[in-house]
């Protein structure tokens, strides 16, 4: 009854490749399974092209529609080149936590290294992207327009904070309700294991089984909801690479 | 937390007792972070293969969405616009075309009916006309025939009405036959009448 042990790794085929650690873990294997997800759905369910869609196709095309109009909307016109890797983000980050909600799998996204990964990459396209687009102008990200000379020796280190504190906020977030989500789960879920097996305390056994299926409600709209927080926050940080003057 | 604790009282005593090379859990070497592996998630260990098989699987994942599954999905969206667009467009000039039919028909329908009815009319005014004829003739006919009787009558009469001059002196001569005797004398009766008359 240990609640972090579904957080653990188990290295189902150890490999060494140049003194790193590279073993195909159940964590390996559950992205694969949500990649394998994500391809099936945009790839096997669109293959027949169909002028009129079906269920599949027609997932996958409101999917497509509902992130290009979310990039379109934050990051402007210009954002769309970020398109393609917000919607694999996107569609990767909710399929593992959808994934991760079936009783004995693995939640790719409720390890930290994972959602950190994902948020150093995406601050540092921001960073690269930024600097490469409109060079050293780039750092009026810092420094809001139309701000008093005196108001911006507080605001600009305010701004440099805020800025290098969203890796940090980015990678948590997902993480800590990813871990937060599954944590209860499990906690509830032994509750009404004890209560069962404590005699009379049986009957009291029902209330916390209540609460789990509701809580499994809220962790599937935490599931969806996170996954799309994720993309939007790193639509947002693409716009200010992309037009980083306020 | 009691059951917290009794796991990871567990997992001290399992690592005690099996000792170093013990696969326990997250750690396939052993129990030098056995320590951090209370809480996997924050165990270094495990950073390495999950950051090797994500770069792997993501990127390939990305080099898919970006090279095959997007560009097909933004095809059928804007293949299906563009049918669409033909569509309504076919549609439209169909619409129009049908609309133009239904103006010359009802064109048509009018020109005709108003021939129908110029034909009606003048049948109608022909045969009127034909009848007026007809019964002006008659009415001559009539007339005619009308005016002939009366002078026939008028013959008939006047021949009655002579006649009756005759039979009134035959009466008178037979009459004077009677009462005399003898045959009257025609000339004096003829007289006598002639006398009556005037």
């Amino acid at each position: 009854m240990n609640p972090t042990e579904q957080f653990e790794l188990t290295r189902l085929a150890p490999i060494h490749l140049f003194g790193v650690d590279a073993s195909f873990t159940n964590a390996a294997a559950f992205m694969l399974l949500a990649a394998l997800g994500v391809v099936a759905l945009m790839m096997l369910a669109t293959a027949p092209r169909a002028l009129v869609p079906g269920r599949g196709q027609a997932l996958a095309e409101a999917l497509y529609e509902f992130v290009a109009s979310t990039v379109r909307s934050t990051a402007g016109a210009e954002g769309m080149r970020f398109f393609p890797f917000v919607f694999t983000l996107f569609a990767f980050l909710l399929i593992a936590n959808l994934i991760g909600l079936v009783p004995y799998t693995f939640s790719v996204t409720s390890q930290i290294v994972v959602t950190f990964a994902f948020a150093a990459f995406v601050i540092s396209t921001v960073v690269l992207y930024g600097f490469w687009r409109h060079g050293f102008r780039f750092l009026k990200l810092f420094l809001p327009s139309g701000v008093p000379a005196p108001v911006l020796l507080i605001l600009a280190p305010i701004e440099i904070i805020s800025f290098l504190s969203r890796p940090v906020s980015l990678s948590v977030r997902l993480f800590a309700n990813m871990l937060a989500g599954h944590i209860t789960l499990q906690v509830f879920g032994g509750f009404v294991l004890v209560l069962t097996g404590g005699g009379i305390w049986a009957i009291l056994a029902p209330i916390p089984l209540f609460a789990t299926v509701a809580m499994f409600a809220l962790e599937l709209l935490v599931a969806c909801l996170q996954a799309f927080v994720f993309a939007v926050l790193t639509c947002v940080y693409l716009n200010d690479a992309i037009h980083p003057g306020h | 937390m009691a059951i917290i604790d009794l796991a990871a009282a567990e997992g001290a005593a399992r690592a005690a007792t099996e000792g170093p090379a013990a696969t326990h859990g997250t750690l396939a070497q052993g129990g030098k972070q056995e320590a951090s592996s209370d809480f996997p998630p924050f165990d270094p260990a495990n950073f390495a293969p999950q950051l090797v098989w994500l770069a792997l699987i993501f990127g390939v994942l990305y080099a898919l969405m970006a090279r095959i599954a997007l560009p097909r999905v933004a095809s059928i969206l804007s293949d299906r616009e563009s049918a669409i667009e033909t569509d309504l467009l076919a549609s439209r000039e169909l619409q129009a075309k049908a609309q133009s039919a239904a103006a010359e028909n009802d064109a048509t329908l009018r020109a005709t009916k108003a021939r129908a009815q110029a034909i009606g009319r003048a049948a109608q005014q022909q045969a009127s006309a034909e009848a007026e004829a007809r019964r002006v003739a008659l009415d001559a006919q009539f007339s005619a025939r009308l005016k002939a009787a009366d002078a026939q009558i008028a013959a008939a009469k006047a021949q009655a009405l002579a006649h009756v001059e005759d039979i009134a002196q035959d009466a008178a001569g037979s009459i004077l036959q009677k009462l005399t005797g003898k045959p009257a004398d025609p000339r004096a009766l003829a007289a006598a009448l002639g006398a009556l008359k005037s």
